[in-house]
């Protein structure tokens, strides 16, 4: 593999906002894509959805500003922008799945060339796993975006011809944000729209389980 | 008229039968019936399913009853990372659960306030959720059918009850509640405050007093992280 500097999590978050439209209505998932609200691009507006039922959600809680009844998905104490309202849980995941939302971003473990999606149970791990809001928002977001790193630890590539891990749902990714790449899922296949600098087709191609356009 | 303020938790729990399916409002420590679960547990009732979002928080929220060996089978969406009662017994064997997507979830819950019988959904289409269920195609898209689910009672939190049992909710405390309010036969809700009559606008009420059965006023828990 290149060792050449590789994009961090939070430049691939900052790289990820950027695919943003002004004024979209935004869920953000676990792992790097909650990275995404501190990388805004300036002059950009969003609102962020989250599925216990807050639209509009704020930046994080500062030191003694917590509330506990105001969380965001991860538990996380959060504060509501001006504008900003609740509702109960069955209407925020009819946001998620009736198409209502412009754009998601979650993690992966896996996508697949057709642009499934596996990121809610790794294989063979311990315990009962759990799958939260994750096939709710894959199956219903206009526009899915993931973000993740290139390869596994191990150097495995993560974008692959077929997931092996557990689906989350079945074509329906659109863009992949990774550390090397962003890459767009197109009925022709998998096109390799920007590359991290320094870094060529040939180079991500081998770290890419599935051909590039 | 039959008076739904209880005077306490342990009288507002005290016919709750074993083998009960209960539901349990609450996401993210927030809007967790918890003073209603400690006194479940008090009571001691045994071979309980458990339809709530996740598995508890260590000995917080449903914790409690997966450590006292009170929950037999547990419909859920996301155990949680802190679930460690759930996960030994679901190791051990001694508690089954099917795991559901959050929104089928509260959709399921909210068919079966609804009267409505089943639904298809694209979501779980491929996926481990599909097994057994059956699917076809419509309007070129397949999907699956899910089934309501139904229990006898949910337990739920709210911040403010009226005397006939009109709710307000803070915040995204909200979360399950009003859905599994609507969706039991029987809801009980522990609130932060009773208030009179007539004190909240009508235009405020989120859960309108026809779903709420049993009212028990008690300070709220809350379990970290």
């Amino acid at each position: 593999m290149p060792d050449k500097p590789r994009l961090t999590r939070e430049e691939i978050a900052a790289r990820a906002a950027k695919e943003l439209p002004d004024g979209a209505y935004v869920n953000l998932g676990w792992g790097i894509p909650n990275l995404i609200a501190e990388y805004l691009p300036s002059g950009l507006t969003v609102f962020f959805h989250s599925e216990n039922g807050i639209l509009g959600m704020g930046r994080r809680a500062r030191a003694g500003e917590e509330d506990y009844d105001l969380v965001d998905a991860m538990k996380v104490p959060v504060t509501l922008a001006p504008g900003g309202s609740f509702f109960h849980q069955a209407d925020a995941h009819l946001m998620t799945r009736g198409g209502h939302l412009d754009v998601a971003v979650l993690g992966g473990f896996q996508v697949s060339q057709k642009g499934d999606l596996a990121n809610w149970k790794v294989p063979g791990a311990r315990g009962s796993g759990g799958i939260g809001g994750a096939m709710d928002i894959a199956a219903g977001a206009k526009q899915l975006i993931v973000c993740m790193e290139h390869t596994t630890k191990d150097g495995a590539p993560k974008i692959v011809k077929q997931c092996s891990y557990p689906l989350t749902a079945l074509a329906c990714v659109d863009t992949i944000v990774t550390d090397l790449a962003v890459i767009d899922v197109t009925a022709e296949g998998l096109l390799l729209r920007e590359m991290a600098p320094g870094w060529t087709k040939k180079e991500i191609q081998e770290l890419t389980g599935a051909p590039l356009l | 008229m039959k008076q739904k303020i209880f005077p306490s938790l342990d009288a507002a729990v005290a016919d709750v039968p074993d083998g009960a399916r209960i539901m349990f409002g609450g996401f993210g420590g927030a809007g967790f019936p918890n003073n209603l679960i400690q006194a479940l547990a008090r009571k001691g009732t045994k071979n309980i399913t458990a339809i709530s979002n996740n598995c508890g928080t260590r000995d917080g929220e449903l914790g409690l009853m997966f450590k006292n060996g009170q929950i037999r089978h547990v419909i859920a969406s996301f155990p949680g990372p802190h679930a460690n009662y759930f996960q030994e017994r679901f190791a051990a064997k001694e508690v089954t659960l099917e795991l559901v997507p959050q929104g089928i979830l509260c959709e399921r819950m909210r068919a079966a306030a609804a009267g409505i019988l089943g639904f298809y959904t694209t979501v779980g289409v491929g996926t481990e959720v599909a097994a057994g269920k059956e699917e076809r195609v419509i309007d070129s898209q397949r999907c699956i059918l899910e089934s309501p689910i139904h229990a006898d009672y949910a337990f739920i939190k709210a911040e403010k009850a009226d005397e006939l049992g009109n709710l307000t909710y803070r915040l995204a405390a909200r979360n399950f509640n009003p859905i599994m309010a609507m969706a039991a036969k029987t809801t009980i809700v522990e609130v932060e405050e009773i208030v009179p009559l007539g004190t909240i606008e009508p235009e405020h009420v989120v859960t309108p007093a026809i779903f709420v059965h049993r009212i028990v006023q008690a300070k709220g828990i809350r379990y970290a992280g």
